[in-house]
């Protein structure tokens, strides 16, 4: 999405939902002005996401994570909301720290993101405050560490045949 | 009785053979679909392939009815309990497929989530390859199990891996 | 489970942050525990007895937001106007090997008699790691992976993926590989509809649709391997164009499929649409409401079923499919009847845009001209000893793509599958998240099944189409 960058003009629907986030950060992706990332401070979240429903994205697409790794901060969680009215999608990306990595639960605005914050918690170790069941979704329970984390190991069985042994 | 009879292994041998004739010619395999696999086993007991051929076409629901599993698909670390607790409940004697790449080796997904080989599991008769396997090659699988069950080759008598 | 495979420790990696990340897993799960039992030592509202915390259904004094999320309003009110008392209940688990979970699928439902107070579907039983596989996979190689996903449709994950790669790449994709592409997708969505039709029919009864489907579906299917060497897991699609141009003669082919198709699919309707069963069974069972399929990001055929006129394909057009024309059909009602309406109508305009490409198939190139991202052609590798570098090189080190970001989806035959590719240049993706349809579709599943009796769960369940490779990824 940086690769295009570039500012926004004049875009009502748009202006109406950053307007409540003074940290909001807009640029347009190579797809368009139908995809519009907005970049936000971890106390603005909420209250971009309501607004973003309140504005006419009103279905819930996707939310991931992404390890930086060497970046602070070190994780990116990116919600994918779409409007279907305006035909347009609105990402929001918001930078979480190595050190207290927690984020508001979004579960209570859209339902939808409830198993999308337990798979996130269970991959990247994020953890959703008032999320009502954050618990691991994909890994078994008892499982330790956070799979997608970039300092997790990808775990593989070197491969042996038979004629080695 | 023993003296009356020259050679008794004459009427074992045969009957021995009845029964694994019995064995391979009704041997009903398990639900137990998991992944890709899953499909091309459905697929096999469709119309184009049609596993009735063998007696096989009863997929049973529950593992308490069930010869065979076929393990259809990648194994992961939360399914292999599982997987272990369906093979248990099987009544003797029981057979297993591993079908597939994933199934048998892990396939190409070497990593954290999945159980490297279902054989770690549990004991495997076949070995099925392709990603995934034909119905024709899961038919030559079955027939595989068939011929080491009536040739003596394949015995199952404990759940022991 | 060796330890190997659990170790989070580092690997080329700074340690100082593994370690730091490892300690703060266990912090963190004590804060989610704190959030469970919010200051009680023993959860009082433990419905069963289990080992596992996930077993665990929810408190049923929640509140309104998250009532209404796990479908519990409804038949909470039922509940205390009939007096129930917690003993009455019971907790019944289906799956993770059930024949009607389509796949290893659990849910652990709530029952009084036999309604369904609550379910609470748990997945992870097919996890494959695959967005950690991708991170180790060029983008040459990416394709093999993606295509595993959800196997009922591998077109359309080669080609969400495909589509993000070319984004970040900026080539042009020549007309016939997009033509190509449009082809193989919206057969994948006949057969992975007529897949869905036999299971479905296998799951409430119509037990002939079971050999039906699948009959159809062998006739796609023997093009797929024509086509491309395989019956599933094609990787025929990738970043660039297609894997290799369509064989001579196809056209017939794809002519007998409509042929054979659509005969059947009149068949079908005659046998099910009229059927008394299948329309008690089918009517009025797992109805989802718009504004609750949108707030829960359902997609696809189970969102236009509530009457959401909502179809990436016509929303955001991808690989030239504005060209053609075709319908997106919308139902109103919102439950299992409809969708399968809606099924049976998709795959009559798939058929039509397959008949149109027919028509209309440009000449020219199957993949892009672009010299970085294609391989040589074959003749040409035994005439020049760069071709047979540049050959290797690619398959083996595969191609650099430069850094950004791209959320790219397409309308698979579950909804909207989307990618969210993270490139920070180099031959590897740094990151490939994939928004799966049935994902987001097995997570509105309480909001459909409450209330209902348990055989409608079966209806319910297979009438929405999950597909697990794609839930659990």
């Amino acid at each position: 999405m940086a690769a295009s960058g570039g500012e926004v003009a004049d875009d009502p629907i748009l202006d109406a939902v950053v307007a409540v986030a003074a940290s909001a950060k807009v640029t347009v992706t190579t797809a368009g002005p139908v995809q519009v990332v907005v970049e936000v401070g971890r106390e603005d979240y909420p209250a971009l996401v309501e607004a973003a429903r309140a504005g006419g994205f009103e279905t819930f697409i996707d939310l991931c994570a992404v390890d930086h790794l060497a970046r602070e901060p070190r994780f990116d969680v990116v919600v994918n909301l779409l409007s279907t009215q305006h035909t347009r999608r609105l990402l929001i990306k918001v930078g979480v720290p190595n050190e207290d990595p927690s984020l508001p639960s979004i579960s209570m605005v859209y339902p939808g993101a409830n198993f999308y914050e337990r798979e996130t918690w269970d991959m990247f170790g994020i953890v959703f405050d008032g999320h009502p069941d954050l618990t691991r979704l994909l890994m078994p329970d008892e499982w330790d560490g956070h799979p997608l984390r970039k300092d997790y190991r990808i775990g593989s069985v070197p491969v042996e045949f038979k004629a080695t042994r | 009785m023993a003296g009356e009879v020259d050679n008794p292994s004459f009427f074992l041998t045969t009957l021995q053979k009845g029964v694994n004739w019995t064995r391979t010619k009704s041997m009903w395999p398990a639900t137990f679909g998991l992944a890709c696999c899953a499909i091309e086993m459905m697929a096999t007991g469709a119309a184009h392939n049609d596993m009735a051929r063998f007696g096989m076409e009863v997929f049973r629901a529950s593992p308490r009815q069930a010869d065979l599993m076929i393990v259809a698909g990648r194994v992961s670390q939360k399914m292999a309990p599982v997987l272990r607790q369906v093979y248990d409940q099987m009544a003797e004697p029981k057979w297993v497929i591993s079908m597939g790449a994933c199934a048998s080796t892990g396939g190409m997904f070497n990593n954290y989530a999945l159980v490297q080989g279902v054989d770690q599991i549990v004991p495997v008769d076949v070995y099925v390859p392709g990603c995934p396997p034909g119905p024709q090659s899961l038919l030559h699988g079955i027939l595989t199990l068939h011929q080491g069950i009536m040739s003596g080759e394949i015995q199952r008598s404990t759940g022991v891996v | 489970m060796s330890d190997n495979t659990r170790d989070s420790e580092t690997e080329g990696l700074e340690g100082k942050q593994a370690s730091e990340g490892r300690s703060h897993g266990a912090e963190e799960r004590r804060r989610v525990h704190d959030l469970w039992v919010a200051g009680t030592e023993e959860p009082d509202w433990v419905a069963t007895a289990t080992d596992e915390g996930a077993q665990e259904m929810l408190p049923r004094e929640l509140d309104p937001g998250l009532a209404a999320q796990r479908g519990v309003t409804v038949v909470d009110d039922y509940g205390e106007a009939t007096g129930l008392r917690d003993d009455e209940l019971q907790i019944l688990n289906m799956g993770p090997q059930h024949p009607a979970t389509h796949g290893v699928l659990r849910l652990q439902l709530e029952l009084d008699g036999e309604t369904i107070l609550r379910s609470k579907p748990i997945i992870g039983y097919l996890h494959t790691g695959m967005e950690k596989t991708a991170e180790t996979l060029s983008y040459m190689q990416g394709g093999t992976n993606v295509t595993r996903m959800d196997y009922l449709s591998p077109f359309h994950n080669e080609l969400c993926f495909s589509l993000a790669v070319e984004q970040l790449l900026d080539v042009d994709i020549p007309p016939r590989a997009q033509a190509i592409r449009i082809l193989m997708t919206e057969l994948n969505r006949v057969a992975s509809h007529l897949i869905w039709l036999a299971t479905f029919g296998l799951d409430i009864g119509a037990l002939s649709m079971m050999l039906y489907g699948w009959r159809e579906r062998e006739s796609v299917l023997d093009f797929f391997e024509k086509v491309t060497g395989l019956r599933m897991n094609h990787n025929y699609i990738r970043p660039g164009g297609v894997a290799a141009d369509l064989p001579d003669g196809w056209e017939t082919d794809v002519e007998g499929i409509l042929d054979v198709v659509r005969t059947g699919l009149g068949d079908y309707e005659a046998m099910l649409n009229e059927n008394p069963i299948f329309v008690d069974r089918t009517q009025g069972v797992g109805i989802i409401t718009p504004a609750e399929a949108q707030a829960y990001g359902v997609t696809g055929v189970n969102a236009r079923a509530t009457g959401l006129d909502y179809d990436v394909r016509k929303a955001f057009p991808y690989s030239g499919i504005e060209q053609y024309e075709f319908d997106v059909p919308v139902g109103q009602h919102g439950d299992t009847f409809d969708r399968y309406l809606l099924r049976m109508e998709e795959i009559r305009q798939s058929l039509r845009i397959a008949e149109q490409v027919i028509e209309t198939m440009p000449p020219g190139d199957y993949r892009a001209t672009d010299r970085k991202v294609t391989p040589p052609p074959r003749q040409r590798i035994d005439e020049s000893m760069e071709a047979l570098i540049h050959h290797f090189k690619i398959f083996t080190s595969g191609f650099d793509v430069p850094a950004g970001e791209v959320y790219q989806a397409v309308e698979s035959p579950r909804g909207e599958l989307g990618m969210y590719l993270v490139s920070k240049g180099g031959p590897k993706p740094w990151r490939l998240h994939v928004r799966a349809p049935s994902f987001a579709t097995v997570q509105a599943l309480p909001v459909m099944m409450s209330g209902q009796l348990i055989a409608d769960v079966i209806a319910t369940l297979a009438s929405v189409d999950p597909v697990l490779g794609d839930v659990d990824r």
